[in-house]
């Protein structure tokens, strides 16, 4: 868990990481240095919506709607994933 | 034909072999392509735009010295545009205030940078070039202000093998994300001066701590990855991740290959995209279809549990060390001609022979 990640913290991709759809294998990937990895169902959902812009707490509002499911279940989840990210290097906060 | 053809996630476009370095281990093959031979501006931007046609995900612009191509810049926008992620893959002696502005402008997403050392008078033994060591941290320091991604890569040897904790603690000292610790691969060049290269069992297994001990002293900020000589394993690597299943390498000339290595591979067309396409290339010519999937594998591969991990190991590795392409990869314990490679490390000179360095034959260059 990455200490000082909270709802307010924006959430952007590290430079040199992207979110692309790879229109050949009809899937979404992370492009990194000298990789390229297909992100679960619902990482791709989250990541899909870090613009560099929201924040945590608004990625975590929209998907709750999105998904009709409870805002503290889906924070827990979040947090956790994006926290994993930033220590892979794919998110900066 | 019973396998299934994938298509390529990789390109590795290997502009030019022109290069101011001569390192004895390099990965192009000992005939290296003169530059009136070499692709032009346009036959590369054919070769990107069916590249991502087909699916190629990453550009890995590699050399020789990439840099020594006046048109990179205009290549890796190009890229850039077709979706593609551009890797620039530099010994880093021409990357200065003045050329990596126009690569950032381009859109370049990340930069491989190689160093011989750290130690600088051997670094620069190794790479035959005075001077090289700091217009290459120069060449780091600019590219990690800039904030585009770094990796570092060292190449290990046995001159280089004890400096590796060094070498990953100036890794993160110069702002790189990632760093490759390397060994050396022995084909071509690596092949010709394995005698001089070759770390012992005790080196390798030094220089392994090294990295599980940076590993987890640098945990989130530095990835390090790890690759060993498989000379000492047991089990082969599975080479490009299995013959024409995910890579492309295009030679400076336009030869379309499945690893760096494979021209040495004899009784087979090398395809080019001045004549064909890359697809047509891919899905069907013979150098791409001869060791395809497991049904071209001779046993014990062919009855094997590890057949579509391994995919046989290396096929230059089985050419150079048991005369065959077909042969299972000696390096496994249970291939036929295993014996071959305990003979090699059990018969390595106490002290290492001079270096044959990277250089061009000039009765080759002028023949062509």
């Amino acid at each position: 868990m990455i200490t000082g990640l909270t709802g307010d913290s924006v959430i952007r991709f590290a430079r040199g990481v992207r979110l692309q759809h790879d229109r050949v294998r009809e899937r979404w990937i992370i492009q990194a240095p000298e990789r390229a990895f297909i992100p679960d169902p619902v990482a791709a959902e989250v990541l899909k919506l870090v613009d560099g812009t929201r924040t945590l707490g608004q990625i975590v509002a929209e998907l709750a709607t999105r998904f009709a499911a409870p805002v503290d279940v889906i924070g827990r989840d979040v947090h956790v994933m994006v926290s994993d990210l930033i220590t892979r290097q794919v998110l900066v906060a | 034909m019973t396998e299934t053809i994938l298509s390529p996630m990789s390109l590795l476009a290997e502009l030019t072999h022109r290069c101011p370095l001569q390192c004895p281990y390099c990965s192009n093959p000992l005939a290296l392509e003169p530059r009136r031979n070499e692709l032009s501006t346009q036959e590369w931007i054919s070769v990107l735009d069916q590249a991502a046609e087909m699916g190629v995900l990453q550009v890995h612009f590699s050399g020789g010295e990439p840099m020594s191509r006046p048109d990179l810049p205009d290549l890796i926008r190009h890229a850039v545009g077709l979706g593609l992620y551009t890797n620039l893959i530099t010994s880093g002696v021409l990357l200065n205030e003045k050329t990596f502005p126009m690569l950032v402008e381009a859109g370049l997403d990340h930069v491989q940078l190689s160093f011989q050392d750290i130690d600088t008078a051997n670094a620069e033994h190794v790479g035959g070039m005075k001077g090289a060591q700091a217009r290459k941290l120069e060449a780091a320091r600019l590219v990690a202000a800039d904030g585009m991604p770094l990796t570092l890569n060292f190449v290990i040897y046995r001159e280089n093998a004890a400096r590796v904790p060094q070498m990953l603690d100036a890794a993160v000292e110069m702002g790189a994300r990632r760093v490759e610790i390397a060994h050396t691969q022995y084909y071509g060049w690596g092949l010709a001066n394995r005698e001089a290269l070759m770390p012992t069992a005790q080196q390798l297994e030094q220089t392994t701590q090294a990295v599980e001990a940076a590993r987890e002293k640098y945990a989130g900020r530095l990835t390090i990855d790890y690759v060993t000589p498989d000379y000492y394993a047991d089990r082969p690597k599975p080479c490009m991740g299995g013959w024409g299943r995910r890579f492309i390498n295009i030679s400076p000339s336009g030869r379309v290959l499945p690893c760096h290595a494979a021209e040495t591979i004899p009784n087979v067309a090398f395809p080019d995209v001045r004549h064909d396409t890359l697809a047509h290339i891919w899905r069907d010519s013979p150098l791409f279809t001869m060791f395809r999937g497991t049904d071209w594998m001779p046993q014990p591969c062919r009855s094997c549990d590890q057949r579509e991990k391994d995919w046989g190991g290396c096929r230059c590795q089985a050419l150079a060390l048991a005369g065959d392409a077909r042969a299972t990869d000696p390096v496994c314990s249970r291939a036929p001609d295993h014996e071959r490679v305990v003979r090699v490390l059990e018969t390595l000179p106490a002290e290492p022979p001079p270096f044959r360095y990277r250089r061009y034959v000039r009765a080759t260059d002028e023949v062509g």
